[in-house]
C-alpha cells in the first residue's frame, strides 16, 4: 500500500474527527478599473465584474469539496478597498456601494465580501473621508458586506486622528444595528500593518498591489493540533513544539491542494494560503483549549502569553515549511465570542481584557470579537484602538480590532450575534478617562526601527 | 481519479466482502488492499480507482456511509492527491 494505515487513518480523523477545514476560499478582485465619475456607473461596473470573475467560485468550491473530501465552509470575496474606487465619483455617501456589494454577495451565493475599506495610516484622502463617515450605515443597512480602515503601520506610525475617528464609528455602528447586540459592529475591523492578501474576514481586502485577481485560501483547524498534542502530555516544551510545526506542516500542505486547484479551476492566479488557527463557537474548534491542553487550568491565567506564543510561532514554521506561499496573517486567532474555550475563560474570570491585550502581541492578529459595555465612551474605545495599534507599529505585526460596545447591556450581560460569531459575556473595561489623550489628534511617528532603508 | 477508501470499527465475518461487492457493482477497481487492527479497531484501508466507474462521487460517497451504517463501521473515500500531499514530500 502506498499509504501506511496509520497515515491514513491520521488524515481521515483529522477531516471526520477533528473539525479540520479550508474555512476559506476567498477570491480577491480588482475593481480599480470600476472608478468613474458616475457612482451609479461605478456600482454598474462592479456588479458586471464581480458576477463576471466570481460568477464560478460558489460551484467550484462545492466541486472541490465533493471530489476531495475536504469541507470548504466558506466561499468569499475580497474587493479594492471602496474608498479608491469610489473617489473618483462625486457622490458623499458611499452606502450605496456597500448595497451593491450586498446584492452581487446574494446573488452568488457567498456569505460575505470584504472591502469596504479605506487605507490612512498616513493621512485622509477626501474619499477616505466620505467612506468612514458611511461606515455605520453601510453596515447597519445590509447583511453580507464587511469594512475595515488601517490606521497605522510600522512605516507610518499612527493616524490619531483616524483613530479618534474609528471610536466615534463603531459607537454609531453599534446604536444603528441596536436591536442586534451592536453586530454591525461585528463587520469591521481596525487594523495597523493589514496585509493586502488575507481571506479571512472581517479584515479581508484586495490590496492596491495585488493582480487583477487572485485566490487566497485560508485553512483553519484548532481541533488537529489540540488533537496531536494530547499526545504529548507531560512532554517537554521541545517536543511539544515540535508535535505542533509537524501537524502544521500537514494541515498547510493540504491547504496548498485545494488551493491550488480551486485557482486552476477558477483559471485565476493563486495568491496565498494564510493558515490560521481560526476557532469556531462550537466545541471541539477552540484555540484556548489549545492553550490549556498545554497545561494552563483556564487561559487567561500566568503562562497564556508564552503558550501562546509558541504556538503562533510553530504554526507559521509548519506553514512556511510546507508551502511557498504561505502570507496573509498565518498563526493563530483569539476571538472571545467565535471560540467557546475564550467564553469558559471570561466566565470563569481568568481572562481579562488587559490579559486578552498582552496576548494580542504575540497572537496572530489583535483584540478580535470582544464585547464591552454599551456605554463605553468613544475615547476609550479609540484608546484601547490606540494600544493595539502601538503594539503592531512596534513589533512590526499586524493588529486588529474588532470591538462590540453592546447597546444597553453592561460587563457580566451575554452579547448573542449568532451563527459563526457567536455569542459573548460582556467584559469589563477601565472606567478611568482618555478624553484628553484622544483629544490631541495629529499623528504618532514611526518607530526608530522602521528607518530600515 | 484515484481514491483511498477506509473502513474503521469492530471487527465481524463479511466487511471486506461487502465492500468489494459494492464497489465492483460500480465498476470501480481496487488497485490495493491493506487491512490491520489498529488501536484496537479493524482497520481496512483501499487505494481504489474511479476512471471506468460512470458513478458520480457524491452519491457515492453517501452510498458508502449507508454502507457502513448497515456494518456497523464508518466508511469515508477521499481522493488520493489528499493523503500524497500531507504524509510525501
Amino acid at each position: 500500500m502506498l499509504y501506511t494505515p496509520f497515515e491514513i487513518k491520521e488524515t481521515v480523523d483529522m477531516f471526520l474527527r477533528q473539525k479540520l477545514d479550508i474555512r476559506a476560499i476567498t477570491l480577491g478582485v480588482s475593481l480599480l478599473d470600476c472608478a468613474s465619475a458616475s457612482g451609479s456607473e461605478s456600482r454598474r461596473r462592479i456588479r458586471d465584474k464581480l458576477l463576471r470573475i466570481a460568477g464560478p467560485l460558489v460551484r467550484v468550491g462545492e466541486e472541490i469539496e465533493t471530489e476531495y473530501g475536504i469541507p470548504i465552509i466558506n466561499k468569499r470575496v475580497s474587493v479594492t478597498p471602496i474608498a479608491l474606487v469610489a473617489a473618483a465619483s462625486d457622490e458623499t455617501d458611499y452606502s450605496p456601494w456597500a448595497k451593491t456589494l450586498d446584492e452581487v454577495a446574494k446573488e452568488l451565493g457567498i456569505d460575505f465580501i470584504g472591502g469596504f475599506s479605506a487605507l490612512v495610516q498616513k493621512g485622509i484622502a477626501p474619499g477616505d473621508r466620505r467612506l468612514i463617515d458611511s461606515i455605520p450605515r453601510a453596515l447597519a443597512g445590509t447583511d453580507r458586506v464587511c469594512a475595515s480602515v488601517n490606521v497605522a503601520s510600522t512605516k507610518s506610525g499612527i493616524n490619531m486622528d483616524a483613530v479618534k475617528e474609528m471610536g466615534r464609528i463603531i459607537k454609531e455602528a453599534a446604536s444603528l444595528s441596536a436591536d442586534r447586540d451592536g453586530l454591525a459592529c461585528a463587520k469591521f475591523v481596525v487594523f495597523c500593518n493589514a496585509p493586502e492578501d488575507n481571506p479571512f474576514m472581517a479584515g479581508a481586502f484586495h490590496g492596491p498591489g495585488e493582480g487583477d485577481s487572485c485566490l487566497n485560501v485560508g485553512v483553519s483547524g484548532p481541533g488537529v493540533i489540540k488533537a496531536a498534542i494530547e499526545s504529548c502530555r507531560g512532554a517537554s516544551f521541545d517536543i511539544l513544539a515540535d508535535t505542533i510545526k509537524k501537524t502544521a506542516f500537514k494541515i498547510t500542505r493540504m491547504g496548498q491542494l485545494v488551493g491550488s486547484e480551486a485557482a486552476r479551476r477558477l483559471g485565476v492566479p493563486f495568491g496565498i494560503l494564510d493558515l490560521s488557527l481560526a476557532p469556531t463557537p462550537e466545541v471541539g474548534d477552540s484555540v484556548a483549549r489549545i492553550l490549556e491542553e498545554m497545561g494552563l487550568e483556564s487561559t487567561g491565567t500566568h503562562g497564556s502569553t508564552a503558550a501562546l506564543a509558541m504556538l503562533t510561532d510553530m504554526v507559521k514554521k509548519g506553514g512556511v515549511m510546507a508551502s511557498t506561499s504561505v502570507g496573509g496573517l498565518s498563526g493563530a486567532f483569539i476571538p472571545v465570542s467565535e471560540d467557546e474555550g475564550m467564553v469558559a475563560a471570561v466566565r470563569a474570570g481568568s481572562l481579562s481584557i488587559d490579559k486578552l491585550e498582552a496576548m494580542t502581541c504575540v497572537c496572530s492578529v489583535g483584540l478580535d470579537m470582544v464585547a464591552i459595555p454599551g456605554d463605553t465612551r468613544a475615547s476609550t474605545i479609540a484608546a484601547i484602538i490606540a494600544d493595539e495599534m502601538a503594539i503592531g507599529m512596534v513589533n512590526n505585526k499586524t493588529t486588529a480590532v474588532r470591538i462590540i460596545p453592546v447597546p444597553g447591556k453592561k460587563a457580566g450581560d451575554w452579547a448573542q450575534f449568532g451563527g459563526l460569531l457567536g455569542g459573548a459575556p460582556i467584559i469589563g473595561v477601565h472606567d478611568f478617562s482618555s478624553e484628553t489623550f484622544i483629544a490631541r489628534g495629529g499623528r504618532i511617528p514611526a518607530p526608530i526601527h522602521s528607518f530600515r532603508n | 481519479m484515484k481514491a483511498i477508501v477506509s473502513v474503521v470499527g469492530s471487527d465481524k465475518v463479511g466487511i471486506i466482502a461487502r465492500v468489494s461487492n459494492f464497489l465492483a457493482d460500480r465498476g470501480i477497481n481496487i488497485d490495493d488492499i491493506s487491512q490491520t487492527v489498529l488501536e484496537g479497531n479493524f482497520v481496512m484501508m483501499m487505494m481504489v480507482d474511479l476512471s471506468k466507474s460512470s458513478a458520480q462521487i457524491g452519491p457515492l460517497k453517501a452510498e458508502l456511509e449507508t454502507l457502513g451504517e448497515s456494518l456497523g463501521v464508518s466508511i469515508a473515500m477521499m481522493h488520493e492527491r489528499v493523503f500524497g500531499a500531507m504524509h510525501r514530500i
